[in-house]
């Protein structure tokens, strides 16, 4: 690869490279304030390449590469290079992480404890998560988070925040302009902005928190909260989880006690301010 | 009617961890989680280390819990191991 960066974002080392310097360079910006070691070798690669070498040049499109690759996976425009290897950075934790079970779900902490939020694409938790970390909390993550199978504790995933569609005016609003990236339009995804986490969640991404509340969000709809028994938590979070079968036993183990010890409820927000006042209102009583 | 005995999965092959209303079940063996309701964790729990038909079963659980072992829980029982059956938890003998 012609280009290339290392990325540690919690505890995943990445490598990235590319044939174009564009995509590089943006996850430079991004990423500039994260914690280098050069050292340590990657856990994962991704590449993005051109499909024909002539490809780099005319009309280029970028293909997502990497220890684990998904056939039928779109080629980009090079506009969209960052949102490639953004893909290509989730895709190799979600298919090759074993250390942690992996929950596609955002999170935040707050004195040493964390907020889970599993949920679709659109139910809003990343931008809840994004919000609570310009808060009073400390962002974690707001597309992965990581159960430690031996502690139960939840470990930070705290990669550059994909805001989409309206969430970005929403967010942008609130930040320093220099935490943004820039606005990729029109993706497969919507519109999307990137945003630099503050830098205390990044310093502090290697912190554990034990989780405390389990939530389910769903946007739309009347402000409403719906206490979730453990069975259907569990059904939820295997669902959520990207390495539950691969890790086995330790899966199963690390799941049965999260949900056990976790309080968890589904929550309906009609807009971002209810939704962050849900989360409040509850982690109020989970706290305790 | 027919009624198959079964055998129950050895000793340390299942991890069973009730999750209030739904009970996970982990097979070591297939490595596969299952989840089931009740009766199934009861049934597995009743089913002893010996081969067990659906009549056996229906008196262990009539001892056990308030159920009449009348004529029509023996069916149920009957249909319910051949379903634990298909899951792998439970072999015909």
């Amino acid at each position: 690869m012609r280009h290339g960066i290392r990325i540690v974002v919690g505890p995943v080392q990445f490598r990235i490279g590319s044939d174009w310097a564009e995509p590089i360079a943006a996850l430079e910006t991004l990423y500039r304030g994260y914690p280098q070691d050069d050292s340590r070798p990657a856990e994962a690669t991704v590449r993005l390449f051109a499909a024909r070498p002539w490809r780099r040049w005319i009309r280029p499109s970028v293909h997502i590469g990497g220890d684990f690759v998904v056939p039928d996976a779109l080629p980009l425009p090079l506009s969209m290079g960052l949102l490639a290897a953004e893909m290509g950075m989730n895709l190799q934790v979600a298919l090759g992480w074993r250390r942690h079970m992996l929950l596609h779900a955002s999170a935040a902490t707050k004195d040493g404890r964390a907020v889970i939020m599993s949920g679709e694409s659109g139910s809003g938790k990343s931008t809840l998560a994004a919000l609570l970390g310009e808060g009073g909390w400390r962002l974690m993550g707001d597309e992965f988070t990581l159960i430690d199978p031996a502690s139960g504790d939840a470990l930070a995933f705290p990669r550059a925040v994909s805001l989409k569609n309206e969430a970005i005016a929403e967010v942008a609003a609130q930040v320093d302009p220099a935490r943004l990236g820039p606005l990729l339009a029109g993706t497969p995804k919507g519109d999307i902005r990137h945003l630099i986490p503050r830098a205390d969640a990044i310093a502090a991404m290697h912190e554990p928190a034990r989780p405390a509340l389990l939530l389910f969000p769903r946007f739309g709809g009347e402000a409403s909260i719906e206490p979730m028994g453990e069975g259907e938590a569990f059904v939820r979070l295997t669902e959520a989880s990207t390495n539950y079968v691969a890790l086995g036993e330790a899966g199963f183990a690390a799941l049965t006690r999260l949900v056990r010890d976790t309080p968890a409820f589904g929550i309906s927000y009609p807009d971002s301010a209810a939704g962050i006042a849900l989360v409040e209102q509850l982690w109020a009583d989970a706290a305790r | 009617m027919p009624d198959p005995a079964y055998r129950a999965a050895p000793p340390g092959a299942l991890r069973v961890e009730p999750l209030g209303e739904l009970t996970a079940i982990f097979d070591r063996r297939s490595m596969q989680t299952h989840l089931v309701v009740s009766p199934m964790p009861e049934i597995l729990a009743a089913m002893g280390a010996d081969d067990c038909d659906a009549a056996t079963l229906a008196t262990r659980l009539a001892e056990r819990f308030d159920i009449d072992g009348d004529d029509a829980v023996q069916p149920i029982l009957a249909e319910r191991l051949d379903e634990l059956a298909a899951m792998g938890l439970v072999a015909r003998a």
